[in-house]
């Protein structure tokens, strides 16, 4: 049975090792100190180490990982996200807001119609929210379109 | 008398009109904070760091309202506790214990006037400990050089892990993370970048404030989506509040109890407001002469821990203004919140800018008293918003998470950022990882490392200078003794088993 704890562990070791070959790239000028920029990283590194060999070693009982739909549902919430940040700059607070919290609030609550209303609900709210009552510079939609 | 002096300088800043409504618009929004589940004081303040900085708030007032928050999240957590049997944050744990009980009991609303006072008494003489001692340990603090700095940055590490965790390689991994987050961007000493892989956007470093709403706001949605919020609130009775005085003077030795316990748990560095909470609870019981009744219903069992949670929050700030170590999650946002305003904790700042420390301890002062008020009279008010449904309240608080870092660096660079911590964050909560010590690594490693190379610099290479003055010594071996300890005694301090409804907890 592979553990959560394990693949985390041997993740980390990997991720690790390719810091302290990042950090053997740094370079160094002529004022120094004795120490120099590498060394923490390299402790740092140690310690990832140690501690990815434990947990690959002696691993904790695993938790429940999700499964099947679950992982599609983690999955669209991430895509989500991700496209949310790129989506805010160019089409503006009101359009994108509506459309995420919508999703969001469908994954976690059930009922389309609902989610749809309080992601329009949140949009609203929190741009008269930010914008009018706390004063944030925020866009409301697209360029050109107003707001 | 120079404290006194202090004080009234302190409250002359604090109390104009514009800073007294800061303080109470920073408890209200606490409050709910505190009592929703599902958000906890380090991810509230976390939030509202962004916005009120956005917002153009000075020094001052930015710390007022945010320290309101801090204080009335500790404040909020004990309402659903006592009413939904589910923490609203994790040092609100040990209310539940009895304060669920009570409530069934047809005595909901006597457990939350016993609590509120509880809190209050606890919070209130906590910050009266932190005006005593801060200065005393500031001056300690001026005999700090570089190696007993870095020792005490590995102090705070090793406690924080050691007790607040179950696994210590796990805390010591979550730890090492932070650091070599840390370490990206420009060195300091030699102008060289490190770890940027040429992204420009990273020179500057990661912002601490992306991966704290990150950890804490942004994997709290993947968690909700995964469990479908199936912790929110459900229908809630609340009847007549009337301030049951018999009940009160019952209790006011377990609150006076908690509150010491409380203030000493939540000095020493990573211990915190739940372990505070947890001593207060097991302390009052081991004293009680009606053991039995606690677990049932006993109004002590509520007070001592309420008391213990506030008065560790309030103690917490006394390492975290007077060395720059803060002593738990919350603390270790407040410090963010400072460094974010150009103000650097530590010794220096008691000397330098005295009006900032004591006009943070007048709003404290006065965000208790404000606390007091809006808890006991008109705790009806809490117990409305609680019925807001998580389909609503996490859409809403990721919203509010990128508005916060949309709007102060504007760049979806940042945005994807704070998404990616929010997956690690919901990976290592999987795991069982603690996220704090992430953020007090991402926090203290830049200043870590200075402080070893400095060390070192004075020492011309001879690593064996970190131990050279006894105070150094003291350090490293209570840290040894933190991280070590806990492996032998968690046998003995085993936590009581979680209340039915396995509730979502935050980290403190």
């Amino acid at each position: 049975m592979i553990r959560g704890d394990r693949i985390f562990g041997s993740v980390m070791i990997v991720v690790a090792l390719g810091y302290i070959l990042s950090a053997r790239g740094i370079q160094t000028s002529f004022m120094s100190d004795p120490v120099g920029p590498r060394i923490f990283p390299y402790m740092i590194a140690t310690v990832i180490i140690l501690s990815a060999l434990v947990m690959v070693l002696r691993p904790d009982p695993d938790q429940d990982w999700p499964a099947g739909p679950m992982v599609a549902q983690l999955g669209l919430a991430l895509v989500v996200l991700v496209a949310y940040a790129y989506a805010i700059t160019p089409l503006g607070f009101l359009i994108p807001t509506a459309i995420a919290s919508g999703i969001l609030s469908w994954q976690i609550g059930g009922h389309p119609m609902r989610a749809a209303l309080s992601g329009l609900g949140l949009s609203v709210g929190l741009f008269v929210l930010f914008r009018v009552i706390l004063g944030l510079g925020l866009k409301g939609l697209p360029a050109g379109m107003g707001f | 008398m120079d404290t006194l002096a202090n004080l009234a300088m302190g409250f002359s800043i604090a109390i104009t009109p514009f800073t007294l409504m800061l303080a109470v618009i920073g408890c209200f929004v606490g409050t709910i904070i505190g009592a929703l589940p599902g958000l906890g004081p380090s991810n509230g303040v976390a939030l509202l760091i962004p916005i009120s900085f956005s917002m153009g708030l000075d020094a001052i007032s930015a710390l007022v309202l945010l320290t309101s928050v801090y204080y009335g999240a500790m404040y909020g957590g004990r309402i659903s506790s006592i009413l939904l049997n589910i923490p609203g944050d994790e040092p609100a744990m040990m209310t539940t214990l009895d304060g669920y009980p009570m409530a069934r009991q047809g005595m909901a609303a006597e457990a939350l006037v016993v609590s509120g006072v509880a809190s209050f008494v606890g919070a209130l003489l906590a910050t009266i400990g932190l005006m005593i001692f801060a200065p005393y340990l500031a001056r300690v603090a001026y005999q700090f050089g570089p190696a007993e700095y870095f020792a005490l940055y590995v102090l705070a590490f090793c406690t924080l892990g050691g007790i607040g965790s179950s696994n210590q390689a796990k805390a010591a991994m979550a730890a090492a993370i932070g650091l070599g987050i840390a370490m990206i961007g420009m060195d300091k000493t030699t102008g060289m970048p490190r770890f940027t892989f040429g992204e420009l956007h990273l020179m500057d470093g990661v912002d601490f404030l992306v991966a704290i709403v990150g950890l804490f706001a942004v994997a709290e949605v993947f968690h909700f989506i995964e469990s479908h919020g199936k912790d929110s609130a459900i229908g809630v009775k609340l009847g007549k509040i009337l301030v049951p005085w018999r009940m009160l003077r019952q209790t006011s030795g377990a609150m006076l109890r908690g509150t010491g316990i409380g203030f000493v748990a939540g000095v020493l560095p990573g211990a915190g407001a739940s372990l505070g909470s947890f001593l207060a609870y097991m302390a009052e019981k081991s004293v009680a002469k009606d053991k039995h009744s606690f677990g049932k219903g006993n109004p002590k069992g509520v007070a001592a821990p309420e008391a213990g949670n506030n008065a560790a929050a309030g103690g917490a700030l006394v390492p975290m203004l007077t060395l720059g170590v803060p002593g738990s999650g919350t603390t270790a946002v407040l410090l963010a919140l400072l460094l974010t305003l150009n103000i650097t904790p530590g010794p220096l700042l008691f000397t330098e800018r005295p009006e900032v420390v004591w006009s943070l301890i007048a709003s404290l002062l006065i965000a208790n008293v404000v606390l007091l008020l809006m808890n006991v009279p008109m705790v009806k008010v809490f117990v409305k918003i609680l019925s807001v449904p998580a389909w609503v309240l996490l859409p809403g608080v990721t919203m509010i998470a990128f508005v916060g870092i949309y709007s102060l660096t504007g760049s979806s660079f940042d945005m994807l950022m704070m998404v990616g911590f929010g997956v690690l964050g919901y990976v290592m909560r999987k795991l069982d990882m603690p996220t704090v010590p992430v953020i007090l690594g991402i926090l203290l490693g830049n200043a870590m490392e200075d402080n070893l190379r400095r060390a070192m610099v004075l020492s011309n290479g001879d690593w064996w200078y970190l131990l050279s003055s006894p105070i150094a010594v003291g350090l490293w071996i209570a840290a040894i003794l933190g991280f070590v300890a806990p492996i032998f005694l968690r046998r003995l301090l085993k936590k009581p088993a979680l209340p039915a409804t396995d509730p979502t907890l935050n980290e403190d």
